[in-house]
């Protein structure tokens, strides 16, 4: 799960890593509101998930009231298009107003569980306000990577090997050590996938100071962390996959027409790909998981057929623990309760494949039983042509 | 022969006593497995399908001799399961629980290293020797026993698939492992790998990755070294688009790293065969698994 940078920077300040001085605003009176109390210069910047938020016009400088108030102005209700947004853009709703510094110095701080050493790995870099993955493909040596075992949890030389690393001054590698082991501490609280804080500024009187804040959380530990649910924006996700995700389907929409369900996310996406290889565009990503009931199977139509591009529909069940009849009735149910009003290719296969195929063949619905994969893909390509 | 398990695996089932524990622990027996003991905090005493119940793991080896832990238990609690089995001595535990938190899951790695005990998943079908031991939630009869193939996979469905067009070959397979579809897991590709080459009966090997992190570029780099046994690999998620998680929780593109198209090149160039036809994955190993 993502939150915004606002709430990010609120879990900061809970851990005592300190932030600019700054409020979320709604509108511009809200934003005058705020930048008359901090004083100019303010930085208005665009609350949206996605990042590249600067270079698409998300975040402004604002010297003076008026200056405050077209740039609050602009920035609220655009559709902003960031490389991460899709082309479409994201419609800004909130902004975050915050006080203007004077920057000595930009660095690069995130912190993970990492997946490959089974620690968790300090990231930091010279080399702040850029692309992380730019400076790890061209120029490697500058990011000091420190590992820490989660058992022993981070001690004072990790702080001293990232802080030297940077090349700091007392001054600020004091306040570093600081902000390390908060951030770690906030990291292993609350189950974070990754904190990143791209920049990470030295102020020209030297107080080190988070100018931006980006916090994922691991799905799978929410539910230790109600407090963090609160922070969820369902404003910023699909609605179709909110909707499937009342359901605990796991859904992802995607551009083409052909809708599938599978039971399993490697054979989901297998499917999906055999459906791009025959030279169709899969329309989602759907899941409903290894021992899919048939009410899993009824949730999974209404959301696929809630997508208007639809134009036909693959299912693709490997049958194990789930028996291919009892999926097969589920279909049937399904269809008959919902009201399919186009194409659906079935291939099964696995436990009791022979009775499922022929339920779906008295079924007297529009069901397409299909021999094998390349066949149910092929299908279904040229239903949706 | 065959990796990990076999006729002289004594099975323990972790949350026994639960829906699925029970469900899978009868498909075990009911496949020949020895499901020696069970294990529920607080259930101990009791029987279930014959299979004697215990309070913890440590009473349960202790009167058993169970070598091996299948576990059931619910996310939040199965970390500490997986640790508890290992303290218990158990030298093989397969989690098949989904959803344990990866911050939980890093802690376990580090609690094991160096331990004897091997992990295999979280979030995995778990293993199956076929013709001699069951341990997990595999459908059996689309396997065919005794046969030359070892089969290591992230995924569950997409490995019960290509399975079944071994099957329907007339190719069998000496073990399948399923590694699990986590960031964070115990058994990887490498693990399986060495321990395929290593065994006699087993003369190929299929080896099925998906999108997310780099451990099928890390496997292809210790085929060209150390495997000298033929290798066809299948990766799913071509189309899957970037930062989005595919259903499992390791399933993710960050940045330009974890990429099928990466992968697919990297083994290529390591000179495993890759299939890019799913449905015509059987008569590729046809083709490369001529023994």
């Amino acid at each position: 799960m993502n939150i915004h940078e606002y709430q990010a920077k609120e879990l900061f300040k809970k851990y005592g890593i300190p932030v600019p001085d700054g409020a979320v605003a709604f509108t511009v009176d809200e934003a005058e509101e705020t930048a008359e109390r901090l004083g100019y210069p303010v930085v208005v910047k665009a609350q949206i998930h996605a990042g590249g938020r600067g270079k698409g016009g998300g975040v402004k400088l604002a010297g003076s009231a008026d200056e405050l108030k077209s740039a609050a102005g602009e920035i609220l209700g655009m559709d902003l298009v960031t490389h991460q947004t899709g082309p479409e853009g994201k419609t800004v709703k909130k902004i975050l107003v915050e006080q203007g510094l004077n920057i000595k110095k930009e660095l690069y701080l995130s912190i993970i569980p990492d997946r490959v050493t089974a620690k968790i790995v300090i990231m930091a870099s010279e080399a702040g306000g850029m692309d992380i993955e730019e400076v790890a493909e061209k120029n490697p040596e500058k990011i000091i990577k420190v590992f820490i075992d989660p058992l022993i949890g981070i001690q004072a030389f990790h702080c001293r090997e990232a802080a030297f690393g940077l090349n700091l001054s007392p001054g600020p590698m004091k306040q570093l050590n600081a902000i390390l082991k908060n951030l770690y501490e906030l990291l292993v609280h609350y189950d974070c996938s990754q904190v990143e804080i791209n920049p990470l500024i030295i102020t020209e009187d030297d107080n080190v100071i988070a100018l931006d804040a980006k916090i994922n959380f691991d799905d799978n530990a929410l539910y230790r962390h109600k407090d963090i649910l609160e922070y969820r924006d369902i404003d910023e996700e699909d609605p179709l996959e909110v909707e499937a995700s009342r359901f605990n389907l796991n859904y992802i929409k995607m551009d083409g027409n052909v809708g599938n369900m599978v039971n399993g996310a490697g054979l989901a996406m297998a499917t999906m790909d055999i459906i791009k290889q025959v030279g169709a565009e899969p329309a989602n990503f759907l899941d409903v998981g290894g021992g899919a009931s048939a009410e899993m199977v009824e949730n999974g139509f209404r959301i696929i057929l809630s997508d208007k591009n639809v134009k036909g529909i693959l299912i693709n069940i490997f049958g194990g623990i789930l028996r291919c009849d009892i999926l097969a009735k589920g279909v049937v149910q399904a269809a008959e309760k919902i009201g399919i009003n186009v194409p659906v290719v079935i291939r099964m296969e696995g436990t009791n494949v022979d009775e499922g195929r022929k339920i779906l063949a008295e079924s007297g619905l529009n069901l397409i039983t299909a021999v094998d994969l390349k066949d149910a893909a092929n299908r279904v390509a040229e239903i949706v042509k | 022969m065959s990796i990990f398990v076999d006729k002289n695996t004594r099975l323990l089932v972790q949350g026994i006593t639960g829906k699925e524990g029970l469900f899978h622990t009868t498909q075990c027996i009911a496949y020949g497995t020895n499901v020696v003991a069970g294990v529920t905090p607080g259930k101990g005493g009791r029987q279930v399908e014959n299979v004697p119940v215990f309070n913890t793991v440590k009473e349960a080896v202790s009167k058993t001799g169970a070598n091996c832990s299948m576990i059931f238990v619910p996310p939040a609690f199965a970390a500490d399961a997986v640790m508890e089995a290992a303290d218990g001595g158990i030298e093989l535990v397969v989690a098949i629980t989904e959803g344990i938190p990866v911050m939980d899951m890093i802690k376990v790695k580090n609690f094991l290293a160096g331990k004897k005990t091997r992990l295999i998943g979280p979030n995995c079908p778990g293993i199956i020797t076929p013709g001699q031991c069951k341990v997990g939630i595999m459908p059996a009869p689309i396997h065919r026993p005794h046969g030359p193939i070892g089969v290591v996979s992230r995924s569950g469905t997409l490995t019960y698939e290509v399975v079944k067009q071994l099957t329907l070959k007339g190719i069998g397979q000496s073990t399948c492992v399923g590694i699990g579809g986590d960031p964070v897991n115990g058994t990887n590709f490498i693990d399986c790998l060495d321990a395929f080459q290593k065994d006699p009966d087993t003369k190929g090997i299929v080896m099925v990755g998906e999108i997310g992190g780099t451990a099928e570029e890390e496997a292809a780099d210790f085929i060209v070294k150390n495997v000298d046994k033929p290798v066809v690999g299948f990766i799913a998620g071509l189309t899957a688009p970037p930062g989005r998680r595919m259903g499992h929780a390791g399933a993710i593109i960050s940045g330009s790293s974890g990429t099928a198209q990466g992968k697919i090149s990297k083994m290529k160039g390591c000179g495993i065969r890759v299939c890019e036809d799913l449905g015509a994955f059987g008569d590729l190993c046809e083709e490369v698994f001529r023994f």
